[in-house]
């Protein structure tokens, strides 16, 4: 699950992570009001307004603006509230913009020079360990820092149970070159945004930028956070983090089902069991000429009320010109899972969209005769090229 | 002879009186396994469908010899249920459990270092050799004895697999699903080493899927040490960036993570990549009648 930058921050601030005196706005009225907050302490007249959506790159995406008097921190924020944030991790849809986040633009001028640094922690699927990845380089994107200074990142690895130890914090901030406060501070910052990647059950934290001020203060200027779904179940206040308008509507009510769905942008529906065969099926549709229009596993369980679900979430999408439901019956009957389709065709009412089914493993004969018996204009397969095949013809 | 797993292994089940591990187990004796017991802290010295329970790992391995555990432990309790088998000397465990978090998995690789079991999985079918054991989750009656080892991050992709090898009249030696969670006790080309040490295994199918680079390793080894014909593919060549597809471990990371560079970096060491997943059963048959013409 993904948090929102604000969601992050209040996360790292409790964990003792300088982050800039912010807060989270839904109008621009309270905008402005906080912005007097922001400038009684700061005594300064510089503000950013950032848009909250699950995105990285809102900067060239117009999510990032920069205000100097109280009236552009009205102007700027009433236009941010409710534009869409289009970029390539958004997808073509793009994101709602409907928080901001007002804050003190910390890169103010001082005695020291302002640096940007990029600093994540992350688990390395190879060693089974936590590693942090950091760059003097901040700023921009970390695909972009590797290939313009692929010599200028460092990682440094922590041993479960030991966690992260002094002098690998005090190793960061000399790498980094800093000096004085700001590497103190460094240092009970690496502690810090340890301690809120485990107590958090985080998969990712990534600061960037994390700023050195010009009078050598270290702060966490952006914040992105994700959480392992697996572990929400221990985390009731993370939980409740969740926003669901950042959510595909399709998939989260797939999700009310228990059903794992993705929405891809094709015409060929998909309802496969088991993940690995979803993406597969979803590859040899490609292979022959289709789009698949989604990922779909209707999981272990797959009875009638969750295949009619998932039947009804993939038919939404009007680009969809056939459905294919592929199923290897292990633990899920082939019989149920025909009886689920020939009901969900009967409940669905006209349903003009021809269907492909293969049937495979336990009680697959079962499942076919169902289908064959029901009289509806379902094409029977058995083997993934003949359902492909079919699929051809169809679109 | 197979890999992993024979007739002789003596098997306890970890969470047996729980739902799937009642269910499953019911299956596993049908098959022929040689279960000996399960663990069910607090429910030791009863019986549950014709097996001995224990309390402990440690008892059951005292009284019935066990040197194989499957664990079907729900995940809050999974990762303990995993140390407690390493912990009292098992072999081969297998973690049949879907779900666990990833910080528990990390602690358990942690602990299973310096030991003597080897763990398969979490998040996986399991394991079976055909005609003789199954441990998991896979439906029996779809595999035959024969010389295919298979290994997958997958479960009903693996039934596909073992599907099309049956297709082309040929079965399988010992068929392995080491799981598609992002930490995981046994990679791919662990399993892939143990075949190509296998007599009976004359040909190996790989089945990887997008994120982690566990296909790309293997790949490598087998290119310095393979014997045999490797048939692989990856699943997930259109799954989009960043988004988890099912799979905990499934997930498209940076510009080298793709489906396309492992199938690249996998054909370069000489694996018969097949990018067609109807084409496996076809493309193991034809590396065989190749390896037959060549000699």
């Amino acid at each position: 699950m993904n948090l929102h930058e604000y969601q992050s921050k209040a996360l790292l601030k409790a964990e003792g992570v300088n982050v800039p005196l912010e807060f989270m706005v839904e109008n621009a009225k309270d905008a402005v009001e906080y912005a007097k907050i922001i400038h009684k302490k700061t005594e300064r007249n510089a503000w950013v307004i950032k848009a909250q959506v699950h995105a990285g790159g809102r900067g060239k995406a117009g999510g990032v603006k920069l205000a100097s008097t109280l009236d552009e921190v009205e102007k700027l924020s009433e236009a941010m509230l409710g534009i869409k944030i289009i970029n390539n991790q958004t997808g073509p849809e793009g994101k709602l913009v409907r928080k901001l986040l007002v804050t003190e633009n910390v890169f103010y001028q001082g005695p020291l020079p302002i640096r940007e640094i990029y600093i994540s922690i992350l688990l390395n699927r190879n060693t089974g360990r936590n590693v942090i990845v950091y760059s003097p380089e901040g700023g921009m994107d970390i695909e972009e820092v590797s290939e313009k200074y692929p010599d200028k990142i460092y990682t440094e690895e922590i041993a479960p149970g030991f966690g992260l130890q002094g002098y690998q914090a005090r190793r960061i901030a000399l790498n980094l070159g800093l000096e004085g406060s700001a590497f103190k501070e460094m240092i009970s910052f690496c502690q810090g945004l340890y301690r809120t990647y485990m107590k958090n059950d985080a998969t990712l934290v990534e600061i960037n930028p994390l700023v050195k001020t010009s009078d050598g203060h270290i702060i966490a200027v952006d914040a992105k956070i994700t959480i392992d779904d697996n572990a929400l179940y221990r985390h009731e206040k993370l939980m409740a983090m969740r926003d669901i308008f950042e959510e595909d509507p399709s998939e989260l009510e797939a999700s009310k089902y228990s059903l794992n769905f993705v929405k891809l942008s094709g015409n060929v529906g998909c309802m496969v069991n088991g993940a690995g065969l979803a993406m597969a099926t979803m590859d040899a549709i490609k292979l022959s000429g289709g789009q698949p229009a989604n990922f779909l596993d209707v999981g272990g369980g797959a009875n009638v009320e969750r295949v009619e679900a998932a039947l009804r979430i993939i038919l939404k999408d009007k680009d969809v010109k056939v459905v294919f439901i592929n199923i290897f019956g292990g633990i899920v009957r082939c019989d149920r899972v025909a009886q689920g389709v020939v009901d969900a065709y009967r409940n669905l009412g006209d349903i003009d969209v021809p269907m492909v089914v293969r049937l495979q493993g336990t009680n697959a004969v079962e499942g076919a005769g169902i289908i064959t018996n029901s009289g509806l204009k379902v094409h029977g397969v058995t083997t993934i090229r003949e359902a492909t095949e079919k699929i051809a013809e169809l679109v | 002879m197979s890999i992993l797993l024979n007739k002789h292994s003596k098997v306890i089940v970890q969470g047996i009186t729980g739902k799937e591990g009642t269910f499953h187990t019911g299956l596993m004796l049908e098959y022929g396994t040689n279960i000996v017991g399960g663990i069910t802290p607090g429910k030791g010295g009863s019986q549950h469908i014709g097996v001995p329970v224990y309390d402990t790992v440690k008892e059951a391995v005292v009284k019935t010899g066990a040197d194989t555990s499957v664990i079907f432990v729900p995940p809050p309790y999974a990762a303990d249920a995993i140390m407690e088998a390493a912990d009292a000397g098992i072999g081969l465990i297998i973690a049949i459990t879907e779900g666990i978090p990833v910080k528990d998995m990390m602690y358990v690789s942690e602990f299973l270092k310096g030991k003597k079991s080897r763990l398969i999985g979490p998040n996986c079918p399991g394991v079976i050799t055909p005609g003789e054991a199954k441990i998991g989750i896979m439906p029996g009656f779809i595999h035959k004895p024969g010389k295919i080892g298979i290994v997958s991050r997958s479960g009903t992709l693996t039934y596909e697999a073992v599907f099309q090898v049956g297709q082309v009249g040929l079965g399988q030696s010992t068929c392995v699903g080491i799981g598609g969670d992002p930490i995981i006790g046994s990679s791919m080309k662990d399993i892939v080493e143990l075949f190509m040490n296998d007599p009976e295994t004359e040909g190996i199918i790989m089945i990887g899927e997008i994120g982690g680079s566990t296909e790309v390793e293997a790949a490598q080894w087998i290119a310095k040490h393979g014997t045999k014909p490797v048939v692989a593919f990856i699943a997930g060549q259109t799954a989009p960036k960043g988004k988890r597809m099912g799979h905990a471990g499934a997930i498209v990371g940076g510009k080298d993570d793709t489906a396309e560079s492992k199938l690249q970096k996998m054909a370069e060491c000489g694996l018969h990549v097949v990018r067609d997943p109807s084409q496996m059963g076809v493309a193991m048959e034809s590396a065989l009648k190749a390896l037959v013409a060549a000699n």
